[in-house]
């Protein structure tokens, strides 16, 4: 068979995709600040090349067998190391759900990467930036074609490192050092829960390896159907248990409620930043991960792990689109409706439906990514703003920017004919037959989304132009962003090319690719099962909500833009406090920080004081025991009968010294008297005796 | 079980012991010289372990043994070897020490002496790892406590005096407990051979021998005491030699204080090797001379290890000192050793591959062992670095220094990394090994354990975020970054971080065949009496 | 005229006491000196009538007797010497005010 050949053959080259970047990274690391050019140009060819592969591979799946609804799966697993009488072993997978992925994330990587040459042309630390940036790629590339849980467990924390990294880009603002923190934190905890779904696993399976292709040693994933019938935890069998282990890992990757809480504040790194790993690729990492381990949810019929995926799902997409609506700074409305939308993908998944969850994952990656970098141009244009109360009326100075921007808008408020009504229509369906109350909060989200989308496009390309008055301090909710090549108050510009070239290349695929949609159903080798039953209620009440969300926006925020970058918003005078909440986030991290991060530091101290107090107070107690005991030794044994002792002796010895020698006095006559009359008791004795 | 022609090990041990006592004909004033001679020896002590690394055959059990009779009234030979257990351990002593005498070049408070008993230290470690006999291994034992308490009293910080006292009498505390078991074991059997005894323990014979010393005691002084309560009475004095080294909770709290104050080169010892001697002593001495003991108690074992992993976590998000930081989070390391060696004795009649998974959790305890050295190792330095410069310890007192020391920032961010577990980096894969392992067999305790990830993760980001990142203390504005010595020593440390990160095979290879004997041992033991 | 061996040593006994006597109870120092020369004489005496009456054909105990009275001789010019150096020096010759040996 020479296409399966074929096929082997490039999935033993699968692992070059995520090598080139790697290599980057590594050379970066040791590059010197100056060689900027070299830097910049060495990320994207990398980039470059691994777009090339990954391409190749994608164009190789789809040559296949799409027509027979086979899924073409080729795999290249070797030997890790040795312990015991067996053996960890890695491996690569190319079969469509990687190779979709792995075009997407290289392709608008690559062009991201373009954008980011011109968002970071004057820090100081370019070079570095495109090290983290070349690591994250090949860890994210590495993560999507792994065939081994382990693997992409590991790609997973290196992704999250480089998350790490680059939230904290700009290290010396305190915002950022926490926000770093946080998102890697976060992430952890439910990083802990996929650590034990996998040693679960691999517990239960015996292997890592997903597809073995081998039925003697079956991969993990071929052995689904015989852990659906083992025992796990709470009632559910271990496949499911598994998957629910495996989930919350995914929940803290992909941001969902309640681990949702690191995702904004990760706004603090560099827009480019933002836009590759905090949209389109590393948050998507989660529902990729639950589309891979997909066999695992579906193995065991009607537990309620798929219903939880789907709740939530469903709750973080309608309250994420909450927040979104009372921000004020311009990347953060687009990392809670990044939030919202990662709620959609998983939403989806939990209601049975992979092909609707990963379609919105890539073109969401797409649509995303065009509006963070359309943000980040308009960062840059407006000398560093984000506030988007201090913005307005760019539209005239930015017109590429802003027609770019529209675009991305309007895929992402699910307008048709662009890419993410199509999507985001199908998850509608999905989760309709699945769920209807899911399926109502999931519109009310969708309308929520068309909302808050309008109210941006407004606040900041219509009207006048309010960035150059001075400001008092009024923006208590904005942030300013003022490290050292900020300069306010200049006339709003225009991006050089290889700043707007990248969101004019994916602004056509935000328009273009919605219509790929059941074709990706067919490569993913997935048989839809088209049920036109209720399509029609779905797409009208989606539209519909679409429309009324525009609408609304425009009514109130278009009809009359905000005059100064003062004005009170008029959605917060129409909401009032209600709008103080959701700007706060439904105070969610002060929830937080009075509950679970007290919480930590209580349990901190507390050990540090049992440690100081009970454990060294036994401890010390001991000590004094043994001195005092030594001491009684001391003084009733050492001191008053040995030392005592001694002490008399020589006392009286000297006591005896000192009465002696009152015999010398000094006179002669008396020694010869005593002399004398010792010679006459020695005659005596003589004589006598 | 092969005679050696050289004396290879032999050579490794008493190297440093020579250079000592070579310096101790020098005058005090060639300074230079002394450090010139220590590092000498180290180096020949190290290439000489490379090269019985490289010649080891891991399946070949014991290795490059000597024996000579010794003292034969006492039946006590001098018996030196390697297996899987102890090579790695001989490589990290081989591997850190030069780098400890490295980062103390500059030293210039009473070299003479600092260097001599930095040699002493030297010998006394590999000895522990290489003695096969009660008799020397003890010698060796002591003499890892005597130079650090001096190198602790005389060149330590503020608090010197309490924690060298603390330190040493701790420490000698637990090493009575050992003594005195192993007294009366050679009272029992007239063996002091730990591969004896640990066939006599396999045998059953080591139980007849004591049930026969018992009733002898009986017979003389009519004081009456059950066989297995003697037995459980020795192992637990083993426990305490070996749990206050380790340190297990709750016999930790030297640890902190010892640490804070060592200099620079001792913490990187202190931690690096020292306490690699008391985990070394449970895989030695307890798991083959004890296996029922230690297996009848394995429950307040496995608790003592998750305390250890948790509390100690916990304890070092509290802190506020960098360098106790760093301390706490050995005893958490530590912990998870713990957990893979006990994992080990734990029986779990529900596990389809529990042979393996036994392995696992042993070879990622032994992994975690090396991994540890290494990291904790570079982090003391790292410490030491940064104290050098600023004279503070003080978190708080830090902030931003990423700002001028960039090197710096790395060197602590890939060292706390591999601390953190980061895969790539080599604590990723001996705590994945340990998690792997122990989960099928003592599930709860595992799950609960993964606190201790969590808690790791936020004290070693903290600890990063208050010294490297936000705004430049501007006290510091001046500071310079890391020199070509410092930057050699982190490379070399940072070599085998990700070494083992990456390719872990060699490692775990060489461990593979002892672990899967005592796993063995327990093996065979669980089926025949549980 | 043979007087008996007992009559000399009674002669010399009788002068060793009153030279006792003297030594012993006078203070006066030159006093106690010549106390001390008779009870020497009185030893001398001694010598040469246990030689007379029982050696009388070796010379040797008259040749210690005559070195014995030249010794006495020096010696109670030492003597004579030693009092009036320290009459020099207390301005007094009573031995009982001589206490600077005492212990």
């Amino acid at each position: 068979m020479e296409h399966g050949e074929y096929l082997q053959h490039l999935a033993r080259q699968q692992w070059l995709i995520p090598f080139f970047p790697l290599m980057a990274a590594a050379i970066q690391s040791l590059m010197k600040r100056p060689s900027r050019k070299a830097s910049g140009a060495l990320t994207i060819i990398a980039m470059g090349l691994s777009c090339i592969f990954a391409l190749r591979a994608f164009f190789a799946t789809i040559g296949g067998g799409g027509q027979h609804h086979e899924i073409e799966r080729a795999i290249f697993n070797f030997t890790w190391f040795k312990f015991g009488t067996t053996s960890l072993g890695l491996g690569f997978i190319l079969d469509p759900l990687a190779e979709g992925m792995a075009v997407m994330v290289a392709f608008v990587g690559f062009w991201i990467f373009v954008n980011a040459t011109g968002y970071m042309a004057d820090d100081e630390n370019f070079t570095r930036f495109f090290c983290f940036l070349s690591l994250f790629a090949a860890s994210m590339l590495g993560l999507v074609v792994s065939n081994n849980l382990l693997l992409l467990y590991m790609c997973w924390e290196l992704v999250g490192l480089c998350s790490y990294l680059l939230i904290g880009f700009w290290y010396f603002k305190p915002a950022a050092a926490a926000a770093m923190k946080k998102a890697f934190i976060t992430t952890r905890i439910g990083d802990v829960g996929f650590l034990l779904g996998i040693v679960m696993l691999y517990w239960k399976t015996g292997t890592l390896n997903l597809y073995t292709h081998d039925t003697l040693h079956p991969g993990a994933l071929e052995q689904v159907s015989a852990l659906a019938l083992r025992n796990g935890w709470w009632g559910l069998s271990a496949a499911s248990t598994i998957a629910f282990l495996l989930f919350i890992g995914a929940m803290g990757k992909s941001a969902q409620f309640p681990l949702h809480v690191w995702l904004p504040d990760a706004m603090e790194g560099p827009t480019p930043v933002s836009a590759l790993i905090h949209a389109a690729t590393m948050v998507a990492a989660g529902v990729f991960m639950v589309g891979r381990m997909y066999p695992l949810f579906t193995a065991e019929a009607g537990s309620w792990v798929l219903d939880f995926v789907m709740w939530v799902g469903c709750i973080t997409a309608v309250f994420s689109a909450t927040i979104a609506v009372a921000q004020f700074d311009i990347k953060r409305v687009l990392a809670y409706s990044t939030c919202s939308q990662l709620g959609f993908m998983v939403m989806a998944l939990g209601a049975g439906s992979v092909v609707a969850g990963q379609f919105h994952l890539l073109t969401h990656a797409f649509f995303k990514a065009l509006l963070f970098l359309g943000s980040g141009c308009v960062i840059i244009g407006t000398h560093h703003e984000q506030d988007m109360r201090k913005m307005g009326g760019l539209r005239k100075y930015m017109p590429i920017t802003f027609w770019c921007y529209l675009i991305g808008m309007l895929a992402l408020c699910g307008v048709p004919p662009f890419a993410g009504f199509f999507s985001k229509d199908e998850i509608l369906l999905s989760t309709f037959h699945r769920n209807k109350y899911a399926w109502g909060l999931a519109t009310f989200a969708a309308f929520l989304t068309a909302f808050y989308m309008t109210r941006q496009m407004f606040m900041v390309f219509a009207g006048k132009w309010r960035g150059g008055e001075n400001d008092h301090g009024h923006d208590k909710h904005g942030k300013h962003d003022d490290h050292e090549h900020g300069h306010h108050g200049g006339e709003p510009h225009e991006v050089t090319w290889n700043m707007w070239l990248p969101i004019a290349v994916l602004s056509l695929f935000a328009i273009g690719l919605g219509f790929f949609g059941h074709k990706y159903g067919e490569y993913l080798g997935v048989e839809g099962a088209e049920s036109v039953e209720g399509k029609a209620v779905v797409m009208g009440a989606s539209l519909a909500v679409v429309a009324l969300g525009l609408l609304l926006g425009w009514a109130v925020y278009g009809r009359k833009t905000m005059e100064h970058a003062t004005d009170e918003d008029p959605l917060s005078a129409a909401l009032g406090s209600l709008f103080t909440f959701l700007n706060r986030k439904w105070y969610i991290d002060e929830l937080y920080d009075v509950t679970i991060i007290r919480f930590t530091a209580t349990c901190g101290m507390f050990f540090r004081l049992v440690d100081k107090s009970v454990v060294d107070g036994i401890l010390h107690a001991i000590a004094w025991t043994a001195w005092g005991i030594s001491q009684v030794f001391r003084w009733i044994g050492d001191e008053f009968f040995i030392n005592g002792g001694f002490d008399a002796g020589c006392e009286s010895v000297r006591w005896e010294g000192e009465e002696f020698s009152k015999l010398e006095n000094g006179r002669i006559q008396n020694y010869f008297r005593v002399l004398s009359l010792g010679a006459a008791i020695l005659l005596l004795i003589y004589f006598f005796t | 079980m092969t005679q050696s022609s050289i004396p290879l090990l032999s050579l490794i041990t008493f190297m440093p012991l020579v250079a000592a006592a070579l310096i101790l004909l020098l005058p005090k004033t060639s300074e230079r010289e002394i450090k010139l001679i220590a590092l000498g020896a180290s180096m020949i002590s190290l290439l000489t372990t490379l090269c019985v690394w490289s010649r080891f055959d891991p399946n070949a059990g014991l290795a490059f043994e000597e024996r000579w009779s010794w003292i034969p009234t006492l039946n006590v030979d001098y018996r030196l070897g390697v297996d899987g257990l102890s090579v790695t351990m001989v490589l990290l002593t081989a591997i850190v020490t030069p780098l400890a005498l490295l980062a103390h070049w500059k030293q210039d408070r009473n070299v003479k002496l600092f260097f001599i008993l930095f040699l002493l230290l030297q010998t006394g470690m590999f000895g522990v790892f290489t003695a096969l006999n009660f008799f020397h291994w003890f010698i060796f034992w002591e003499l890892g406590l005597i130079p650090m308490y001096f190198l602790i009293k005389i060149w330590g910080a503020e608090d010197r005096t309490y924690a060298s006292f603390k330190f040493f009498v701790y420490t000698l505390a637990g090493s009575v407990g050992i003594l005195l078991a192993f007294s009366f074991i050679y009272l029992a059997t007239n063996s002091l051979d730990f591969l004896d005894l640990r066939q006599k323990a396999a045998s059953g014979e080591l139980g007849v021998a004591i049930s026969r010393l018992v009733a002898s005691i009986h017979e003389r002084t009519g004081f009456h005491v059950s066989a297995s309560c003697f037995g459980s009475l020795l192992f637990w004095g083993t426990f305490l030699g070996f749990a206050i080294k380790v340190p297990i909770w709750p016999f930790h709290t030297w640890l902190p204080d010892a640490h804070t104050q060592a200099p620079t080169g001792g913490s990187m010892l202190l931690a690096a090797v020292l306490l690699k001697m008391g985990v070394y002593g449970f895989l030695r001495i307890i798991l083959p001379i004890f296996p029922d003991q230690v297996h009848a108690h394995v429950h307040v074992l496995l608790f003592l290890a998750l305390a250890s992993i948790v509390f100690g976590a916990f304890a070092a998000l509290a802190q506020t000192d960098f360098k106790r930081l760093v301390a706490y989070s050995s005893v958490n390391h530590m912990g998870y050793a713990m957990l893979g060696i006990f994992a080990t004795v734990a029986s779990a009649p529900n596990v389809a591959d529990i042979a393996n998974e036994k392995s696992a959790a042993l070879n990622g305890a032994m992994l975690q062992m090396f991994n540890h050295g290494i990291s904790s190792a570079a982090l003391f330095f790292l410490v030491g670095v940064i104290y050098e410069r600023t004279h503070t310890r003080k978190l708080e007192e830090y902030g931003g220094l990423r700002k001028n020391m960039p090197i710096y920032a790395g060197i602590l961010g890939i060292s706390m990394f591999s601390s953190l577990g980061l895969p790539g980096l080599n604590g990723f894969v001996g705590e994945f090994l340990v998690f792997k392992g122990a989960f099928p067999i003592v599930t709860l305790i595992t799950s609960l354990a993964t606190i201790g990830l969590v808690i790791t993760a936020v004290f070693l980001l903290g600890m990063m975020q208050k010294v490297c990142f936000g705004p430049l203390n501007t006290k510091w504005a001046g500071l310079p970054d890391m020199t070509g010595r410092e930057i050699f020593i982190g490379a070399v440390l940072m070599f085998f971080m990700f070494w083992i990160g990456i390719y872990p095979g060699p490692m775990i290879n060489a461990s593979n065949t002892a672990v899967r004997q005592l796993v063995d041992l327990f093996q065979t033991m669980t089926v025949a009496k549980f | 005229m043979n007087i008996p061996l007992g009559d000399y040593l009674m002669l010399s006994a009788f002068l060793f006491a009153i030279g006792l006597c003297g030594a012993l109870s006078r203070k006066n120092a030159i006093i106690v000196l010549i106390g001390i020369e008779i009870m020497f004489n009185a030893a001398i005496l001694n010598l040469i009538v246990f030689w007379h009456y029982k050696y009388f054909a070796v010379p040797t105990a008259y040749m210690f007797a005559i070195f014995a009275i030249s010794i006495a001789a020096a010696e109670s010019a030492v003597g004579l010497a030693l009092v009036i150096a320290i009459y020099r020096q207390y301005k007094s010759v009573d031995v009982d005010e001589f206490t600077s040996l005492k212990g």
